[in-house]
């Protein structure tokens, strides 16, 4: 084991693992955080804690993460290369590993022009691939970047993101591979709402060889209104949404709109069960916590091993 | 080159707000070619400040002059006598230029009438855009050349991030993605093994992030 995460458990014993997001709240309000992880405990192998998510302040990751541990949740520790440099996140994942972290998720993060500190510097000192194989370095040779002996044993679970829609298409996969060869266990796709181009990125994945090199988890969020999903198809990058789910989604009654976008998430999750190479699902439901017990009942994944 | 804009008049006016007589000082190398501040941005930029003064019952004396270049010593000389009639100087050079005149003319003020922006090229009429960052530790050989330091949004290596859509930045559509234009040529010359590396961390110790920078030619020192 890498790590003994409880995440990293569930993938050894070949189960479809499932994991959700928490966004820490734009303050220090615990409750908050703890309102949020009572509806995912015991629904979910492990809780996403985002860093900064759309470079909007919150609470720290770390800070959340050991929150939710306390709750008896296993956090994945999202990381970002926007805020810190090089120093900074070895720092802080001495101190979030002494502290009981056993999952990362390594990320490059969102550009602060799309947050509420446009006028920051960003960081960008590591990549997320670079991130990658700075903290397997750190694992797996005691070493930090910087060559220094590691005083104790950093134990962790590494996770990347990957997106299958974002272009260019092809490269996608080739990608892929970099972020499992500089260490990524694990991987989270972008939301998937275009089946056939996720199919078409999975098929390359696995002519690749890296389903049996890493555990892949398919993205899924919720849509919760058709303007919600008209916005996300012309606006956010790196998301494709077919017209049939746009469609779908306008045409839902008033005030229905929530459960047929809890519907067709439900649909993909079982699809996603379907694909070879596909070893869990990650459920990012925006403010949405409270809904994500209803969708893993209904897509048959309870109850989750202990 | 140094691709550099105007800075807003109301900003110039409250610089010079103090003065009665000034020099006015252009410069004939990047500014003049990004028309920013050449011969004939100076002649525009003082009539402008003449009749704001005028208009504000505060006339105030402009020389006008274009140094052949002010970001070498050398050429100083061109505003010595110049600057023994002023009591201070606007340069509309880049901020080189603006610290020579200062460094050099060290008793009087040396205001910017610029903002320098970038190094760059004209991509088409009145369209400049960035190219280099000067980060000291050049990788245009791996990535087609085209810069991911200066061009992708999150200066990565190892691109493009999950925002890249349609050849576009995540951070507007106006923005190309540098890693899409890296893929682009180097699938067009035969060489996309070059991204299947990962490009290791970067040595910023080269970049600003290393400090003020320096370099000392001792073949080239008398």
């Amino acid at each position: 084991m890498k790590s003994g995460s409880n995440l990293e458990k569930v993938f050894e014993k070949g189960v479809f693992a499932v994991t959700a997001e928490l966004g820490p709240p734009k303050g220090n309000d615990v409750k908050v955080v703890m309102e949020k992880a009572k509806h995912l405990k015991g629904m979910v192998d492990a809780v996403n804690v985002t860093d900064n998510q759309t470079a909007i302040v919150r609470m720290s990751s770390i800070a959340t993460s050991k929150l939710i541990l306390d709750m008896g949740l296993e956090p994945v520790m999202q990381m970002t290369c926007r805020d810190r440099n090089r120093i900074g996140i070895q720092s802080d994942i001495f101190g979030a590993t002494a502290l009981g972290i056993k999952n990362c998720l390594c990320l490059s993060g969102d550009h602060q022009r799309f947050g509420n500190e446009i006028d920051s510097k960003n960081v960008y000192d590591l990549d997320s691939i670079q991130l990658l194989s700075v903290l397997k370095g750190i694992r797996d040779e005691g070493k930090t970047l910087g060559g220094d002996e590691v005083e104790g044993d950093v134990k962790l679970f590494l996770g990347a993101a990957a997106n299958p829609f974002g272009d260019p298409f092809e490269f996608r996969a080739i990608r892929l591979a970099k972020k499992v060869k500089a260490g990524a266990d694990f991987i989270q796709t972008q939301c998937i709402y275009d089946m056939d181009r996720f199919r078409e990125w999975m098929k390359m994945v696995r002519d690749l060889g890296l389903h049996e090199r890493t555990h892949i988890m398919g993205g899924v969020m919720p849509l919760k209104s058709g303007g919600m999903a008209r916005y996300m198809q012309k606006n956010v990058p790196g998301i494709t949404i077919p017209d049939e789910i746009v469609k779908r989604m306008v045409a839902a009654p008033k005030g229905k709109g929530a459960a047929e976008g809890i519907k067709i998430c439900i649909e993909t999750i079982e699809q996603l069960k379907e694909i070879e190479g596909v070893d869990g699902v990650h459920i990012m439901a925006l403010e949405w916590e409270h809904r994500v017990p209803e969708i893993v009942e209904e897509a048959g994944l309870l109850p989750r091993p202990s | 080159m140094i691709i550099a804009e105007q800075k807003p008049i109301e900003e110039i006016l409250e610089m010079l707000a103090p003065h009665k007589k000034i020099l006015l000082a252009g410069c004939g190398a990047c500014v003049t070619v990004c028309q920013a501040g050449g011969e004939k941005e100076v002649g525009v930029l003082a009539s402008q400040i003449r009749v704001a003064r005028q208009e504000a019952g505060n006339p105030i004396e402009i020389i006008e002059t274009t140094l052949t270049r002010q970001c070498e010593p050398e050429f100083m000389d061109e505003a010595k006598d110049l600057m023994n009639d002023v009591e201070a100087v606007l340069s509309i050079a880049c901020g080189i230029g603006v610290q020579l005149m200062a460094q050099t003319f060290y008793d009087k003020p040396a205001y910017p009438g610029l903002n320098t922006s970038f190094l760059g090229f004209p991509e088409e009429h009145g369209v400049f855009t960035e190219r280099c960052a000067a980060c000291g530790n050049c990788v245009l050989h791996l990535t087609g050349g085209i810069c991911p330091i200066a061009r992708c949004s999150k200066s990565l290596l190892n691109g493009p991030c999950g925002g890249s859509q349609d050849g576009k930045c995540e951070i507007s559509k106006d923005v190309d993605c540098a890693w899409q234009l890296i893929y682009d040529r180097l699938k067009a010359l035969g060489k996309l093994e070059n991204l299947a590396e990962i490009i290791p961390p970067k040595k910023w110790i080269t970049s600003r992030d290393g400090g003020p920078r320096k370099i000392v030619r001792e073949d080239l020192r008398i």
